[in-house]
């Protein structure tokens, strides 16, 4: 599988999306703390891309790698390999790319500018983000055979994501508004890898307004050592339960 | 007021050259100070050597000067008020005073100052008692350099650090208060000045005001109180220079105004506080160059507000910059620097052309549903500022700075 | 060598195969023809794992191969469409199958290379390639590590003549060594001298299977295309 990994990764990396994709991050979030005047204006632009830019730039890309990645696929599928693992590396070959896209492009401006826990949980978050989308895409490629259909259920999971759930959430919030929400609506976040990654870090940027509305549940759940390893828990879930029903469907399924 | 102060000053200065003249009584000990009080006449001096004394209260009845050598402690054994000043021109300075009486009827105090004028309480610790220094009926007092703590858990258990009722010219400087329920409370407290005290984690206020009129505090530190700062029912207050510090909690104010008039905040800083200035029924407030920065709120503005001014001030990282709960606005924003303002300035004066408007639609939903903050800063979200910005619906249209700074003020 | 019983795939309404049963032994070269879509392709991905069955099994070396994949060490594969990663050269690629088959670091079997002499190209990205060179590529590929079985579909599709005679002698060599090799291909005549065993699937059915001498026998043909066209006619 290491061989694997270490095969995808060099054609990633070989071919210029990604290279294109480190670049953009780069050049965004240097502009952003270069340009703001306050380091926490360029956090809030960096949390934006944090939270829209790059799970749609690893799940589209993602997929379309898979779905060009068949050749590779099918020419390894008659050798004498696992498919399991065979699936395996691509997905981990993938998440390594995004990985080391997202720790140059982001990481290292994090690195220069803003070296504290808000930067590293940014940093934290994108690479979380990048891996969960790369799991989706998985998913989708698996899931369907035709390229386009598969590039369009990728572009629905993440509009989903980012913006229909959201909605969904704040209708119900409103809905419900004379019920006590707080507990429902930790659960809810934690059905959407995206609003958990964005609480984690309105944690940090927003904490005295955070503070002031939902008081004592949320510093109670996410200020604690549980919380957090409960959130974390659930962010790995995300990442693997994606890719692991694409394996096993992977696994079944007719080339 | 001024003047009054300098009085004071030469106040002081005549008492100090009478004690030249006067005797000096040394306690140790296995004495009581008691007992040196009674024997002393007025303007003799007292020094207490080192040791604890238990004497289950000691009352100060005529104008001496009372000195703790490298801090003797005065123990009140959870049982007594420990020093009750009813004289005039009393100094009380050095002392360790701790353990004072707690009662759900009486409000015992560490040092309580009765009907008294020109009296200086300085350079003691407090430790671990109900209230710290507690005034009634004070006029032209000094309180300075304590050092007040206590460990108090919840508001009834624990007392006010220095607590004044109806007091008229006191001068609180240099003192550092905390864990008591409000660090400062004054009732009926007038021309006083409050300066560069230090009041921090306090369950309560770090400082409280109820009708208390021409007061000013300046360069004072206000942080991690339960509730921040209130002033309510006063005018004619002066606050500059002051820091208000990450007061956190759902109802935590930096600054809390209530029913206050004619008064003046200039020069302040307030950083990481829930909500940094809440004002309710506050009028003709002058609000100038101060600092919002990285709060939840920086301006909580109730449309029971009006005639205020708030210009020169500059915000930035701030959650929400101003919120208010009606759609009337009385109150001017001028020339204020806002870091989220998107405008442009061709004419390169450094005034932004188009209006900035601080109010964000989405403090009108937290407003009506506090849960809503959990989706803050969502795309979604986003978008709907965005398109309200662009067309004002429900945010009032007369909320908005016509002269938005395009650089921060030097402050 | 490799024993399918009851192969059954069904793709939606396609029955691509329908109760396949095949016995095939080493030392044999076996044909497999029949008309497009008649399931040989369908076949060979079962043998390989590509596709898996709905029902019946497939052994291999009396290994049922199902979910398994060590059997494939024994398997040359060649496939009908030879698609590699296009950004890797040639040498990349064959070094990439060669490292992931590591463990087979006994005798490579270079012969293919240097007969085609695909050397001169080993820089080549395989994006350049003419459609007759990917096929060389995958032929090298299949013979590389010298496996037990080969399973070559179409072969000689998209290769020069002389191409085509270097392969056909390589097959005929490693058939002497007693190796089971599968061919499926259209253009018969590719098929004389090589075949001993023919077998012939039609509609998803394998219709029959026998040795070619004793086909030749019965239709008094030389040709393995006669011989086929002969046995159609009687049909």
């Amino acid at each position: 599988m290491k061989k694997i990994i270490k095969y995808i990764l060099l054609d990633i990396l070989r071919n210029k999306i990604i290279i294109a994709y480190t670049l953009l991050l780069m050049v965004i979030s240097m502009s952003l703390f270069l340009l703001e005047d306050n380091a926490s204006k360029a956090m809030l632009g960096l949390l934006n891309i944090t939270i829209i830019i790059v799970p749609l730039v690893s799940i589209i890309f993602c997929t379309i790698y898979m779905y060009n990645a068949s050749e590779f696929i099918e020419l390894l599928i008659a050798q004498p390999i696992r498919r399991t693992k065979l699936l395996t590396g691509v997905y981990l070959g993938l998440v390594a790319s995004l990985f080391i896209a997202t720790l140059i492009g982001i990481g290292i401006p994090v690195f220069i500018y803003s070296p504290d826990t808000s930067g590293f949980t940014l940093l934290f978050t994108a690479i979380a983000l990048s891996t969960v989308f790369a799991s989706l895409a998985l998913l989708s490629a698996v899931m369907t055979r035709d390229k386009a259909k598969g590039i369009g259920l990728a572009l629905l999971l993440w509009f989903y994501f980012s913006f229909i759930y959201d909605g969904l959430v704040l209708m119900i919030l409103f809905q419900f508004a004379d019920y006590p929400m707080e507990k429902t609506m930790l659960a809810l976040s934690m059905l959407n890898p995206i609003d958990l990654g964005r609480i984690l870090l309105l944690l940090q940027l927003d904490i005295s307004a955070m503070m002031g509305f939902t008081g004592a549940l949320f510093r109670d759940f996410f200020g604690s050592s549980q919380g957090i390893i409960f959130a974390a828990g659930n962010i790995i879930l995300w990442m693997i339960l994606p890719a692991l029903l694409a394996i096993n469907k992977f696994k079944n399924k007719d080339l | 007021m001024t003047l009054h102060f300098k009085s004071i000053l030469i106040f002081w200065g005549l008492l100090f050259c009478t004690i030249a003249r006067a005797a000096t009584i040394t306690v140790y000990p296995n004495q009581t100070i008691n007992a040196a009080v009674q024997q002393a006449k007025p303007g003799d001096v007292i020094r207490v050597m080192p040791g604890t004394y238990r004497e289950k209260g000691i009352i100060i009845n005529k104008p001496i000067i009372l000195i703790g050598v490298d801090h003797p402690v005065l123990e009140g054994e959870h049982k007594y008020e420990i020093l009750t000043i009813i004289s005039n021109n009393v100094i009380v300075q050095g002392f360790t005073i701790q353990h004072s009486g707690y009662s759900s009827m009486d409000e015992l105090a560490a040092i309580r100052l009765k009907n008294v004028s020109h009296v200086s309480i300085r350079n003691n610790h407090l430790l671990n008692n109900f209230f710290g220094i507690y005034c009634q009926h004070a006029d032209s007092c000094v309180i300075s350099g304590n050092q007040i703590e206590s460990d108090g858990t919840s508001e009834l258990e624990s007392g006010n650090g220095i607590h004044g009722w109806k007091c008229d010219h006191l001068i609180i400087a240099n003192n550092s208060i905390t864990g008591h329920r409000d660090g400062i409370y004054f009732e009926f407290v007038t021309n006083t000045l409050i300066f560069h005290n230090n009041s921090f984690k306090n369950i309560r206020y770090g400082l409280h005001f109820m009708f208390s009129h021409s007061d000013t505090y300046v360069k004072n530190i206000f942080s991690n109180n339960g509730a921040g700062v209130a002033v309510m029912y006063s005018h004619k207050v002066i606050m500059h220079q002051n820091e208000f510090r990450e007061n956190w909690g759902s109802s935590a104010y930096g600054l809390l105004m209530k029913e206050i008039t004619d008064s003046h905040a200039e020069g302040n800083l307030f950083y990481r506080n829930t909500s940094a200035v809440y004002m309710e029924g506050s009028n003709r407030i002058h609000i100038i160059h101060n600092r919002f920065l990285h709060n939840g709120n920086a301006i909580k503005l109730q449309a029971s507000c009006e005639d205020n001014i708030i210009e020169q001030n500059n915000f930035s990282g701030n959650s929400f910059d101003v919120s208010t709960n009606g759609s009337l606005v009385l109150n001017r924003f001028s020339k204020n620097y806002w870091d989220k303002y998107e405008g442009y300035d061709l004419n390169k004066n450094g005034i932004g052309d188009v209006p900035f408007r601080p109010l964000s639609i989405y403090t009108l939903i937290v407003e009506r549903n506090a849960t809503a903050m959990m989706l803050f800063r969502s795309p979604i979200v986003n978008l709907l500022e965005r398109a309200e910005k662009i067309l004002p619906g429900i945010t009032p249209e007369s909320l908005k700075d016509d002269e938005p700074l395009m650089k921060p003020l030097p402050l | 060598m490799i024993i399918a019983t009851n192969v059954n795939k069904r793709f939606g309404k396609l029955q691509a195969l329908d109760n396949v049963s095949l016995n095939c032994n080493k030392g044999q070269t076996i044909a497999l023809i029949g008309p497009n879509g008649s399931g040989k392709t369908t076949f060979i991905k079962c043998l390989l794992g590509m596709v898996i069955p709905d029902s019946g099994f497939i052994t291999v070396n009396n290994k049922n191969i199902s979910h398994d994949w060590h059997y494939r060490k024994q398997i040359g594969y060649m496939p009908q469409m030879s698609r590699f990663p296009e950004n890797m050269t040639i040498e990349q690629v064959i070094d990439m199958v060669k490292d992931i088959r590591s463990d087979a670091n006994e005798s490579m079997d270079e012969e293919l290379p240097e007969a085609f002499g695909l050397k001169a190209l080993y820089g080549k990205r395989m994006r350049t390639l003419s459609g007759g060179t990917r096929q060389k590529v995958s032929a090298c590929l299949a013979f590389l590590f010298n496996p037990d079985i080969l399973i070559l579909d179409e072969p000689t599709a998209g290769l020069d003549p002389v191409s085509s005679e270097i392969l056909k002698e390589k097959i005929i060599s490693e058939k002497s060594k007693g190796k089971l090799t599968l061919i499926t291909s259209h253009v018969l005549s590719d098929l004389d001298d090589l075949v001993t065993e023919v077998v012939y699937m039609q509609d998803g059915k394998l219709r029959f299977h026998s040795p070619l001498t004793k086909l030749q026998k019965e239709t008094g043909e030389e040709k393995l295309n006669k011989v086929i066209a002969r046995i159609m006619q009687n049909q």
